[in-house]
């Protein structure tokens, strides 16, 4: 055990790990590293890369699955670079640090896993030249340099996923071109997704095999002090009405008031960056999971789109239990619209 | 009635009470040597898993190469097959002073990183995983990286053992200078589904299970040796166990036909006598526990500096009581008091109730008895060779011994019956037939604690032949092996070209020692390269080698490895030894290495170069005529400053290694003795036992004209015989105890095989031991029967019937 505690250490010197400063230290201001710079517009498909002079970025899928079986199922897939130095090297001394996160939510079970991996030497990365992100046998692969068609894997100790994802849309764009603003004081982080996945796939779990269809939602995010340092955590809502529109949307909570944002997709993939505040979610339903108090149970109003919906947890123990822990899980929609999303909440003690 | 008889019972004992202070010392002694045993090896395996639970990966498998490194590329192509799998790289970090072992971990997948930490416990390591790092240490390791520049920030911590430097693997290739080189690999124990077996995707690297003894737990045949040390010290303390319950039994005869006289049933004496035996177990086991701990205080500082002599383990901390041991030591003084005490208390259950204490109707019973025990004994020898044959292992080199020193223990009593029975026909007087008449009919009493004489010689016989065989062979190996006259080692690289330059000015020869650590399946070895040289031609101690075995070493075409490495691997001259995947070299030699639990390889100094270009050079030997020897020595300790150059004659090292030697076997030594003063003991008891068993038997020779006093010493001539006869037949046992000890054991459990040297005047000093044990233990029933009343002699008469 003395190890672990020793190494502890190191885990709170990564960016996500310990909340001295906001939740995982993300609000912590580190010199050497680049900050988003709205003079140098996003470029595809280099972006879909990773920028190791960002301190943190992630790729980031999240998808709403219905299995042959009537049930229904969320997955996730998460590659998380955090860089303790902005520079690269080849070797154990590179200063990258990768860590996959991988969740696969069922109505009665929550599974999950992690993986970590440095830079350097091969075991993790992100490529563009085809797209490919992995950490160890978790993949995610495009057979060209764009993110239009995917393949993802991922495995842990009672469960595996095989996915195949095509989008029907465009990219989509938050903020002003992707520079997403994340505080008042005008912390920002670059921020694009792929929201209208088609997926297929099959998901295997202690049970057996299921195959599945669904809907899936990759976020691309990267920044390097993107919270400002009084933000604890964030509420993070991506949504799939039925009508084929669709919305992002996050609360920053704070002591000194909460930050909102929202894009609003409509069905012909069109985002509309919302203006900060218009953004309006309160919990309603409040449950224990690992002995913190977290809310499984929205109501969410945005009067311009005349948008007046509760969001529910599918499972409400869908807790990651990963070195930096946090709930993430598939949720329904009900009210003035109807469908299927994802829901993460962080920084709840 | 329940409670007057057992009251009646325990009376005895407040008469005798020197016969239980015998039974209690027996059953003390036995639990006090094997609880001080199993205490002293649970606190070196506690402090093991201490070590290796401090470290993190106790109880994992590991993967490690069949020989060489993994390489990155294969850490991380298993990796994306989905095997979690934890690298680590180790090795010896050459300091200033001497040097340090290194670990080297990718935190990120340590597996104590894998358990989630406590948040407030973080210790402020932030830097560890980035330039220039950080190093985590003991307090007491601290001492070894005194003057050492540019080293990154030190971490003190007492959660890691002593002698061990921790870092990321970053850092740690580097230290180590063996960029890319992953040592082994440890195996997570969760795991995700649906993977290939690591056979088929790793097919060349080896997978060691946890708690493997291969897997470098080298020591666990030094324990092993002290639990069959401590069983037999057990078995022996339980003979005396059995003379003094028999004696109890016996000379209560009387109160027991009184006793069931009164009405007691024989079931209820028999759980009363089985109570009392149990209040007497409990009570001396408790004595023996003490007795236990103490000697497990005593003898624990000389265990920890033999496995640091031969192992280089180090074991720490005091000793603590656990439950476990303490349940373990009182069960073995109950289970051992059942098995000693069956016996008598099964004879008293099938006595008819009115027979009178007697041993004709008891000898004719010993007698068939001695042909069923002899053939037990035969079966137990033939089991141990066979199982010998059949199988390999230390377990089953310990099988063999325990086999033949029980076997032979148990044909003891057959093979001295025979021989006494071949004395008789030399008998010329009525006398002298009856005296061997008389020692035959004594046997069956006396034959248990023979048999323990005889384990307890035949050990001392066979230990103290195999250390001083080892000792003769170290003392020669030493010789031949540290053949340089003067020993130079030197704190810095730099210091190296004055050194040899003033050395060449005076025309003295020196030997560069320069070696590179590679790891070979799991466990380092060390490549030294030595230069062409007569040294090594003509003092090497070559066991086995070619004909031109140098020549083909400084041809940079051969190799010689010591014994281990030859033993482990089987590798004999003419073999291929390939030591990383691109360096095979032929074998041409097998060089005898005393000491050294590790694998070790000789080439030619260019050869190891060319691969090791980095190696230190700071070691020499330096040869010169010996007379010069104490000037030069002078001279360099006045021209060099001490604190950065070390300087020893050979003299010097050899006494250090021969005290590290001696001290190494001090428990052996100890343990030895302890032993055989049990058996002394054992003699002892059982003697008196027979006193009262035989006075039916003195009392007509008395009667017919015999004195008192020459009975004595009849009495005392017969013990002494019986003891004289023990030990002739314990020397052929102990040679080959010895034998099997130097040829097939120390092969197991080191991987050196030695050659034997007998010592007979040792075995005169033991045969003179042996005899005045007999003679103290026969003194007291002598010294009794030379002052015995006439009057008790003749109640044997008028008791008769």
């Amino acid at each position: 055990m003395s190890v672990r505690i020793l190494f502890s250490g190191i885990l709170i010197c990564l960016p996500h790990i310990g909340s001295t400063q906001g939740y995982a230290g993300l609000g912590t201001q580190v010199e050497g590293f680049s900050n988003p710079d709205q003079r140098h517009p996003l470029e595809f498909p280099v972006d879909h890369g990773p920028h190791p002079n960002f301190r943190i970025e992630w790729w980031y899928l999240t998808a709403n699955l219905n299995g042959n079986d009537g049930h229904e199922y969320g997955v996730q897939w998460t590659l998380f670079r955090t860089a303790l130095a902005p520079d690269d090297r080849s070797g154990w001394s590179s200063p990258q640090i990768w860590m996959g996160h991988a969740g696969l939510t069922t109505p009665d079970v929550h599974h999950f896993d992690e993986r970590m991996a440095r830079g350097g030497i091969g075991q993790a990365g992100v490529t563009t030249h085809p797209f490919t992100a992995w950490i160890d046998n978790w993949e995610m692969a495009s057979l060209d340099r764009s993110l239009q068609n995917l393949t993802v894997t991922a495995s842990g100790g009672s469960f595996a996923y095989n996915l195949s994802m095509s989008a029907r849309g465009p990219l989509v764009l938050h903020g002003d071109k992707g520079y997403s603003v994340k505080s008042a004081g005008g912390q920002a982080s670059w921020y694009y997704s792929q929201p209208s996945y088609d997926v297929t796939g099959i998901l295997t779990i202690s049970d057996g095999s299921v195959e599945v269809t669904g809907q899936g939602w990759l976020d691309r995010e990267w920044s390097s002090q993107p919270l400002a340092e009084d933000q604890s955590g964030w509420d993070w809502f991506s949504l799939s009405f039925d009508s084929g529109a669709k919305m992002m949307g996050f609360i920053l909570r704070s002591d000194s008031g909460d930050f909102s944002s929202a894009t609003w997709i409509d069905t012909d993939g069109i985002a509309t960056p919302l203006q900060p505040g218009t953004f309006h979610a309160e919990p309603l339903n409040y449950t224990i999971v690992e002995g913190r108090t977290i809310p499984v149970q929205w109501e969410i109003s945005l009067p311009e789109r005349e948008v007046s919906i509760t969001i529910q947890a599918i499972n409400e123990n869908s807790w990651m239990g990963t070195s930096f822990p946090y709930w993430e899980g598939p949720v329904t929609i009900s009210g003035s619209h109807t469908g299927r999303g994802y829901l993460e909440m962080t920084g709840y003690e | 009635m329940r409670r007057a008889a057992l009251g009646a019972l325990l009376s005895h004992w407040r008469c005798h009470p020197f016969q239980l202070l015998t039974l209690v010392t027996g059953l003390a002694l036995a639990t006090g040597l094997w609880s001080a045993v199993q205490a002293i090896n649970g606190e070196a395996r506690a402090s093991y898993a201490r070590a290796s639970a401090q470290l993190g990966f106790s109880e994992m498998d590991m993967l490690v190469p069949k020989n060489g490194s993994i390489s990155i590329a294969r850490y991380v192509m298993l990796r994306r097959t989905g095997w979690k799998l934890s690298p680590i790289i180790e090795g010896q970090w050459n300091l200033r002073n001497g040097s340090v072992k290194l670990i080297g971990i990718d935190p990120l997948n340590h597996p104590s990183m894998l358990a989630k930490s406590p948040a407030e416990e973080a210790s402020p390591q932030l830097n560890l995983l980035t330039p220039p790092g950080g190093l985590l240490m003991h307090p007491n390791t601290r001492v070894q990286l005194n003057g050492q520049l540019d080293l990154p920030p030190v971490t003190l911590t007492g959660r890691l053992p002593s002698g061990i430097v921790l870092s990321d693997i970053a850092l740690a290739e580097t230290l180590l200078g063996s960029r890319g080189q992953i040592t082994r690999l440890i195996i997570l124990p969760e795991q995700p589904m649906g993977l290939l077996p690591l056979s088929d995707l790793a097919p060349d690297l080896l997978r060691q299970a946890a708690g493997d003894p291969q897997a470098g737990r080298l020591t666990d045949s030094f324990h092993l040796n002290l639990t069959a040390f401590g069983l037999l010290s057990f078995a022996v303390g339980l003979f005396i166990v059995h003379g003094t319950v028999g004696l109890g039994i016996e000379q209560r005869r009387h109160l027991f036909r009184t006793i069931r006289a009164m009405g007691v049933s024989l079931r209820l004496l028999t759980a009363l006598l089985f109570g009392e035996l149990m209040i007497i177990a409990l009570a001396a086991g408790s004595v023996g526990l003490i007795l236990g701990y103490l000697i497990a205080g005593i003898l624990l500082p000389d265990v920890s500096a033999t496995l640091n002599g031969l192992y280089g383990e180090t074991v720490e901390g005091g000793l603590s009581l656990r439950p476990a041991w303490i349940f373990s030591g009182l069960g073995m003084a109950i289970f051992g008091t059942l098995v000693a005490s069956a016996q008598a208390i099964a004879s008293l259950y099938r006595m008819p109730l009115l027979q009178s204490p007697g041993i004709q109707a008891r000898s004719q019973y010993a007698r068939s008895s001695q042909q069923v025990m002899a053939c037990i004994g035969c079966c137990l020898i033939v089991t141990g060779s066979i199982a010998m044959l059949l199988f390999d292992g230390l377990v089953v080199g310990f099988i063999l011994l325990a086999g033949l020193m029980l076997g032979s223990a148990l044909c003891l009593p057959l093979l001295l019956s025979v021989l006494l029975a071949l004395g008789a026909r030399t008998a010329e007087s009525a006398l002298t037939e009856w005296i061997w008449a008389d020692m035959r009919a004594q046997l069956p009493g006396i034959s248990l604690a023979l048999m323990a004489l005889l384990l307890a010689l035949a050990t001392n016989i066979g230990v103290g032949t195999m250390v001083s065989s080892f000792r003769l062979t170290f003392l020669g190996w030493m010789n031949q092996r540290l053949s340089s006259e003067i020993y130079v080692s030197v704190k810095h690289d730099d210091q190296v070209g004055f050194l040899t330059s003033w050395l060449a000015e005076r025309n003295i020869t020196t030997l560069p020692i320069r070696w590179a650590e590679i790891p070979f399946e799991g466990s380092p070895i060390r490549i030294y390269g030595v230069i062409d040289h007569a040294t090594y031609r003509e003092n090497w101690p070559i066991l086995q080698s070619g004909t031109e075995a140098w020549d083909e070493v400084f041809a940079s075409t051969g190799a010689m490895i010591n014994e281990q490495l030859a033993r482990r691997q089987n590798l004999w001259p003419g073999d291929e030894l390939a030591l990383t995947e691109k360096w095979q070299i032929m074998v041409t030699g097998v060089y005898s290495d005393y000491g050294n639990p590790h694998g070790q390889v000789i080439v030619s100094l260019p050869n190891l170069l060319q691969r090791y270009p980095n190696i230190a050079n700071r070691q020499f030997g330096l040869r010169l005529p010996p007379k010069d020897a104490s000037a030069l020595l002078k001279e360099m300790r006045e021209t060099f400053d001490s604190k950065t150059i070390s300087i020893i004659d050979q003299a010097d090292i050899k006494a250090n290694s021969l005290a590290v030697f001696d001290r190494t076997f001090i428990v052996t030594g100890a343990l030895n003795l302890l032993t055989l003063g049990v058996a002394g003991f054992a003699i002892l008891t059982s003697l008196l036992t027979l006193w009262n068993m035989r006075l039916p038997q003195l009392a007509p020779i008395w009667a017919l004209g015999v004195s008192r006093r020459d009975l004595a010493w009849l009495e005392l001539v017969r013990s002494l015989a019986l003891a004289t006869l023990t030990a002739i037949l314990a020397l052929p046992l102990g040679l080959l105890l010895a034998w099997l000890l130097l040829s097939v054991i120390n092969v197991e459990a080191f991987g050196w095989k030695l050659p034997m040297y007998v010592f007979p005047i040792d075995w005169l000093r033991l045969l003179l031991l042996a005899l005045i044990a007999a003679a103290a233990a026969a003194a007291v029933p002598a010294y009794k029967l030379a002052c015995i009343r006439p009057t008790e002699l003749l109640k044997v008469f008028a008791h008769e019937r």
